[in-house]
């Protein structure tokens, strides 16, 4: 990093944070806090929605995965299109009539109090443990790029976060959102154009495919019905659909995005707008990690990405091992450099047997190559258990560093640095606001002004921060940030749907059966967890059809007597 | 008995006002095609460089 790099990075960083400060300035009342006075337009709160999903997470792990194992995550997303229109066509016009703050105010006009402080717990449980995930997730880089402590850059990146969240609530969300999407944009477009630029003389973009499909990095699509299979076609139809309808219709850091809209017309354009983009968007930042992987054929990448975990190692008892590994990695890179070009000439000359021939070594080097990787870790994870083993969220920033001319570099370190900010101030304005509105105003302090509640959202925005801050200091690194937040979502937002569902379209079903239905399906499903093999993105069917079911079975028992409530119409 | 929040009429009507979009069924069929456009450009992809 230069002079120039961190000019591009804090002027970045620090200048939208400002600028979200300052146009959010004179927020004083509850409705603009929270809601940002219901103006915001389609294409703000369409940015906003997709930057507040897409964490820094996104831009780390993505590329990665499709470095490790190809494409196939982007079928996670399949379920996106049809969740964004049922919420734009049922869940958000009901929203906006009962001109409720939070989801989980809904919930307790229609059944009762007791399910809403369910849903709000469930809620701040589930998003708490995240918010943690997602600063450390951009900081346990930015400290690796920058040479900061660890601690420190948390801090840092968290006090920025805090301080523009608490002072602007929703507004300075959805602005900075909004200039902080564009940045990682541009960031990502440059990225990819750079990383074009410097492939191999004569390698044109149709090579480059080929070298990523036929080595299997661009298979998008399984139809397979195998249920062990993470991402598959129907995984992502039932097990997305599932996930995105409850991320996007009952997750608070979702709703409060698209309740700021400044009619019902611009809130569902700003859903539309998510629902065609985020497929191609996924689909694109795949693609950014495919041609790295084809990059790296020819050019030798390191054998493990982690360097630091890396360097502590070799020159310890494993030393000489993991030298030896180092060098016989870099003999089977060029052997397979070799076999790469010779295929690529076949292809090019018509030559079928000696393209077949060629093909046929690559992916016997592919293997051997994959081996020693897998060889690297295992060694590495015997000398320190502790250590991460995975290292798969280090393939596009080691990119980045070491290829990316200076100015892009600032910048892409700017992308990861906005993508987790735009993430985090979403996440503690939600649960500032479910902690002020469904607990505070609702059962601990009612009838005050709305100043004092204003003041109490500001005070628990603040506290939330400070406790994601400190998870994010404690947190030991999981095997794949992107999949532990989506694993800990699969746990919670089944059941979470499944209550909004039967609030919605179950008219019979009262208070007290969805209550205990819903804790009955969520011990299901951490039961299910903890003893099944099944993927993760099952359990938000499971989930979700359980405490459905569960509270159809509740409701006979408890009869009338279950039933409360006290739905506010008009 | 209480009614069904999905039977509310909402105040909130307004169409959609876009181009070659009179109502929101047609944005909503539109998305949906464009997503079975996006799956079978993914397929082909897979398939002509596999």
């Amino acid at each position: 990093m230069t002079a120039l790099d961190y000019f591009v990075l804090l002027g970045t960083i620090v200048g939208i944070s400002i600028y979200g400060m300052w146009r959010a300035r004179g927020s004083q009342n509850l409705n603009s806090y929270l809601k940002g006075d219901k103006e915001t337009g389609w294409g703000t709160i369409g940015l906003s929605v997709m930057a507040t999903q897409a964490s820094a997470i996104t831009f780390l792990s993505t590329p990665g995965q499709a470095y490790e194992s190809g494409m196939a995550f982007v079928q996670n997303y399949f379920g996106v299109p049809l969740a964004l229109v049922i919420i734009a066509a049922v869940f958000l016009p009901i929203y906006r009539k009962l001109n409720v703050y939070t989801a989980y105010e809904y919930l307790g006009r229609r059944f009762d109090s007791k399910t809403r402080l369910l849903g709000a717990g469930l809620f701040l449980l589930q998003r708490g443990l995240a918010a943690g995930i997602t600063i450390y997730a951009p900081a346990i880089i930015l400290s690796t790029v920058l040479g900061w402590p660890l601690d420190l850059t948390i801090i840092g990146s968290g006090a920025i976060v805090i301080l523009y969240t608490v002072s602007g609530g929703s507004e300075a969300v959805n602005v900075t959102q909004k200039y902080q999407m564009a940045v990682i944009l541009l960031g990502m477009i440059a990225a990819f154009v750079v990383l074009i630029m410097k492939m191999p003389a004569g390698l044109g973009f149709t090579d480059m495919l080929r070298v990523a499909g036929g080595m299997g990095k661009l298979q998008a699509v399984d139809f397979s019905t195998n249920p062990d299979k993470r991402y598959t076609f129907w995984t992502g139809m039932l097990g997305g659909t599932f996930l995105s309808l409850s991320y996007f219709g009952t997750d608070q850091s979702q709703v409060q995005r698209y309740l700021s809209g400044a009619s019902l017309r611009e809130s569902r354009l700003g859903l539309m707008f998510n629902a065609v983009l985020k497929i191609p968007m996924q689909f694109f930042i795949l693609l950014l990690g495919a041609l790295v992987f084809v990059f790296y054929q020819f050019e030798k990448p390191p054998v493990f990405f982690n360097q630091t975990v890396w360097q502590a190692q070799a020159n310890g008892a494993n030393g000489a091992k993991l030298l030896s590994l180092k060098k016989d990695f870099a003999t089977v890179h060029a052997e397979k450099k070799k076999e790469i070009e010779s295929w690529l000439a076949a292809k090019h000359s018509g030559d079928s047997a000696a393209e077949l021939r060629a093909r046929t070594e690559v992916m016997s080097a592919q293997k051997r190559s994959d081996e020693l990787r897998a060889e690297t870790r295992k060694t590495l994870l015997a000398a320190d258990p502790q250590a991460q083993g995975n290292d798969a969220d280090y393939v596009f920033i080691t990119f980045v560093l070491d290829y990316l001319p200076h100015g892009i570099i600032g910048l892409l370190i700017a992308v990861i640095f906005a993508a987790g900010l735009s993430s985090s101030s979403s996440e503690l304005n939600a649960l500032g606001s479910t902690t002020a509105v469904d607990f505070y105003k609702h059962v601990l302090r009612k009838g005050a002004s709305d100043a004092h509640y204003v003041a109490a959202s500001k005070w628990f925005t603040a506290l939330w921060g400070v406790i994601a801050v400190s998870a994010a200091i404690f947190a030991n690194l999981v095997e794949n940030l992107i999949q532990a937040v989506n694993i800990l979502g699969s746990i919670f937002y089944g059941v979470m749907l499944g209550i909004f569902l039967v609030a919605f379209f179950l008219k019979r079903v009262g208070g007290s059966a969805i209550f205990f239905a819903a804790i009955a399906a969520q011990l299901l499903v951490i039961a299910g967890y903890f003893t099944l093999t099944i993927s993760y993105l099952w359990y938000n069917f499971i989930g979700c059809a359980a405490c459905v079911l569960f509270s159809v079975l509740l409701q006979g028992f408890f009869g009338s007597r279950g039933n409360s409530g006290n739905l506010q119409t008009a | 008995m209480k009614r069904a929040p999905g039977q509310f009429s909402s105040g909130e009507t307004e169409a959609p006002n876009l181009p070659g979009f009179r109502t929101w069924r047609a944005v909503y069929i539109f998305v949906f095609a464009f997503f079975i456009f996006c799956v079978v450009i993914l397929a082909i992809l897979a398939r002509a460089f596999a």
